[in-house]
C-alpha cells in the first residue's frame, strides 16, 4: 500500500565477532532511531568513537513521531542534518478547532521572526532517520551495525558486559558506556531491572497516512466530537510528499486488529474528507499510550534516553522530541567524563536535569490528554463549555488544549547553574537554552547559535581583550559582542537582557550556565567548575 | 487582593432569582453544561490565580 520504498541497511560481521576477541568500546547505544542515532553523531562531534546496534536493518515504519520542534532543530544543526529536514518537511501556521459541527476558531501560530530555524515541521520519522543514518555513515568515528540484537547485559565496576546476537551467532562485547534508546518497551531498561512508573490511559488511537490526489491547505485540524466520528476526538496534520497524518481517537472498548482493517478505516476517512477527496491509504497503526517515566535515567554504565526513558501521549509532540534533548544534554558530559575533564558525579546531572523535563513534559501531556479524553462527565461539561465560549469569545481559547507545542523545560533546580547575583531582565536565567538571534559575523549575517562553540563559551557585552579562559584544562572561548560578532539590529541584546558589560556563561549543550553584570574571570572559572560537577568554595555557597 | 467574603452583591434576592431562573427548562445535563460555561466566564473576570485557587478551596470545604 506504501509508496515509500524502504532502504535495507547491510548487515555486516564485525571484526570482533569474526575474530572471537572481546573488545571494549568507550560508548555503544543500543537503538538506531532518531535518538540513539542523534546520540551517535553529538558524541562523534565530540570526538568520541561510537557503536550503534540495532536489532532491524531499516528506518522506522510509517510516520510515527511526525512533528519535530525548534529546539531538535537547533540541536541537529548543531550536528550537520537540521538544513536536509527542514527542506523536506513542511511547516504550518494556520489551526483550526473543530467542535462538533462547527468551526470553533482558528489561530495563526506567526512564530517569532529572528530564528534560524521555524517553531516546527512535520517530517515522517522515515525521511528523518534516512537523513540521520546518512550522517552517521559520513562520520568515520560511528559504527552502525544492522542486526545486532543485545541479548544480556552484566554490569561491573569497570566496565558493562553485553552479549549481542546477529546473523552469525553471539559474541561478547564490553563498553565503559552504554546509552539505552530502544524505546518504550526497552529490554535493556528490564536488563537492568528498573521501574517504569506512571499512568496508563484507557484509550487507543487509530493513526494512519494518507496521501491526497489533489490539493487539500496546509492546516492543522483537530476535530471535538465531530459528527463523522461522535464522542471522539480526530487530528489532521500534512507532512511530506502529499501525505497526510491522521489520528483518530477510538475510545477503550474497540478492537484493534478490527479497526485497522482497510474496509473499517476508509470509510471513516470518507466520512471525514467527504466523498469527493480522492485518497490512497499509505499506513495504519493502533496505539495506546501512557504517561512514565524510569526512576533514574543512570543505572551504574548504563544511561537512558528518549522513549527507553520516558513515555508521553502523543499530544504536544513531546516524545521524539524531549528525546533528542536527553541526548543533548547527555554527550558533552559523557565525553568530559571520557576526557578526564569532569568528575563521573557530572552524569547523575544528567538524571536531574532530565527527569525534571521529563516529569514537566509528562505533566503538560497529561493535561492535554485529559482535556481531549475527559474522565467523568463533569470534566466533559466544562471541557465542552470552554469550546462552547471560544467559539465566541477569546478568553476561552487559551483553555483549549489540544496538545501545547513542545519547548524545552529550563533546568531551573540544576545543580550545575550558578544563581544570579543581580537581577536582570529577560528571561534568560540560568538553566534556559539559549536563545538564536541574527548578528554579524565578519561583515555577513550569521546566527548567535552558530558562534557558540563546541565547549563551554562565554559571551561578553563588555570591553574584553582575551580570547579564551582556562580552567582546570578546560578551555571557555570569549565571544565579545561589538568585536567578533556584531549585534546591527539589537535583537541580541533585547533577548538577553544586557546592558554594557552583561556576561553570559553557555554551556557546551548551549544552555545558559551563569551570568554577571559584568565579566570577573574568577567568577567564570567558579562557574566553569560548578557546572562540570566539581564540588565550588564553601564561602561562596554560604554568602549565596 | 483576597477572595471576598463579606456581603458584595447589591440586590441578593434578585441575583439568586435570575441564576435559578437560568436553569428552568433545561435538563441535569443542560444545566451543568451551563453552570460550567458561567465559573469559566466568572473565573476570566476575576483572573487572579490566587482568588481563584481561595474560591475552589472554598467551594469544596466551605468551611475553610
Amino acid at each position: 500500500m506504501s509508496q515509500y520504498v524502504y532502504p535495507r541497511f547491510n548487515y555486516v560481521c564485525s571484526p570482533e565477532q569474526k575474530s572471537g576477541t572481546t573488545r571494549r568500546h568507550p560508548i555503544v547505544v543500543i537503538g538506531a532511531g532518531p535518538i540513539g542515532l542523534t546520540a551517535a553523531l553529538d558524541l562523534a562531534a565530540r570526538g568520541q568513537p561510537v557503536v550503534v546496534l540495532d536489532d532491524n536493518d531499516t528506518v522506522s515504519v510509517g510516520s510515527r513521531a511526525v512533528c519535530y520542534a525548534k529546539r531538535p532543530l537547533e540541536i541537529w544543526d548543531r550536528l550537520g542534518c537540521a538544513a536536509p529536514m527542514v527542506e523536506k518537511g513542511v511547516s504550518w501556521n494556520i489551526g483550526k478547532v473543530f467542535f462538533r459541527d462547527q468551526l470553533s476558531y482558528q489561530f495563526d501560530l506567526l512564530p517569532e521572526p529572528g530564528h534560524k530555524w521555524p517553531a516546527m515541521i512535520n517530517l515522517q520519522q522515515y525521511y528523518l532517520e534516512e537523513i540521520l543514518v546518512a550522517a552517521c555513515r559520513n562520520n568515520p568515528l560511528i559504527d552502525l551495525r544492522w542486526k545486532h540484537r543485545l541479548l544480556s547485559l552484566h554490569q561491573s565496576d569497570e566496565c558493562a558486559q553485553l552479549a549481542v546476537e546477529t546473523p552469525d551467532g553471539i559474541f561478547t562485547m564490553e563498553a565503559q558506556w552504554v546509552i539505552a534508546c530502544d524505546g518504550a518497551n526497552s529490554d535493556t531498561r528490564r536488563m537492568v531491572g528498573a521501574e517504569f512508573k506512571g499512568q496508563f490511559f484507557h484509550d487507543r488511537f487509530l493513526i494512519a497516512d494518507v496521501r491526497m490526489k489533489a490539493d487539500f491547505p496546509t492546516e492543522r485540524w483537530f476535530w471535538f466530537d465531530p459528527p463523522f466520528h461522535p464522542g471522539q476526538s480526530v487530528l489532521l496534520h500534512r507532512q511530506a510528499d502529499n501525505i497526510w497524518r491522521i489520528d483518530f481517537q477510538l475510545g477503550w472498548d474497540a478492537d484493534p486488529d478490527e479497526e485497522k482493517k482497510p474496509e473499517r478505516v476508509i470509510p471513516r476517512i470518507k466520512a471525514m474528507l467527504g466523498e469527493g477527496t480522492a485518497f490512497e491509504l499509505e499506513w495504519v497503526s493502533i496505539y495506546q499510550f501512557a504517561c512514565r517515566r524510569i526512576d533514574n535515567f543512570r543505572h551504574g554504565r548504563v544511561l537512558f534516553a528518549g522513549d527507553a526513558a520516558h513515555q508521553v501521549s502523543p499530544f504536544g509532540a513531546r516524545g521524539a522530541n524531549t528525546g533528542v534533548q536527553d541526548i543533548d544534554n547527555l554527550a558533552w558530559k559523557l565525553a568530559l567524563v571520557l576526557r578526564g575533564e569532569a568528575p563521573v558525579a557530572l552524569i547523575d546531572s544528567y538524571h536531574d536535569e532530565r527527569a525534571y523535563a521529563a516529569d514537566d513534559n509528562i505533566l503538560n501531556s497529561t493535561r492535554a490528554t485529559d482535556f481531549i479524553t475527559p474522565k467523568t462527565r463533569v470534566s466533559r461539561h466544562f471541557r465542552d463549555a470552554a469550546l462552547d465560549l471560544a467559539q465566541h469569545h477569546g478568553f476561552a481559547r487559551p483553555l483549549v488544549n489540544s496538545g501545547r507545542l513542545s519547548t524545552p523545560t529550563p533546568y531551573v533546580t540544576s545543580p550545575l547553574n550558578t544563581p544570579d547575583t543581580a537581577s536582570f531582565t529577560g528571561s534568560m536565567t540560568p538553566g534556559t537554552n539559549a536563545a538564536d538571534a541574527p548578528v554579524g559575523v565578519g561583515g555577513k549575517l550569521g546566527w548567535f547559535l552558530d558562534c557558540l562553540g563546541p565547549g563551554f563559551t562565554v559571551v561578553t557585552f563588555g570591553a574584553v581583550d582575551r580570547a579564551s579562559v582556562v580552567v582546570d584544562g578546560i578551555e571557555a572561548r570569549i565571544i565579545v559582542v561589538g568585536r567578533d560578532i556584531e549585534d546591527s539590529k539589537g535583537l541580541l541584546a533585547h533577548r538577553y537582557g544586557a546592558s554594557a558589560g552583561t556576561t553570559y556563561l553557555f554551556r557546551p549543550d548551549q544552555y545558559v550556565t551563569a551570568r554577571w553584570t559584568r565579566f570577573d574571570e574568577a567568577a567564570i572559572a567558579q562557574a566553569i567548575r560548578r557546572a562540570c560537577g566539581r564540588a565550588v568554595a564553601k564561602r561562596q555557597e554560604l554568602a549565596a | 487582593m483576597s477572595l471576598i467574603l463579606t456581603p458584595n452583591i447589591a440586590d441578593p434576592d434578585d441575583f439568586y432569582a435570575e441564576l435559578i431562573g437560568a436553569q428552568r427548562d433545561l435538563s441535569e445535563e443542560e444545566s451543568m453544561r451551563v453552570n460550567a460555561r458561567l465559573v469559566l466566564l466568572l473565573a476570566n473576570h476575576v483572573g487572579d490565580r490566587a482568588v481563584l485557587s481561595e474560591a475552589i478551596r472554598l467551594a469544596r470545604s466551605p468551611a475553610g
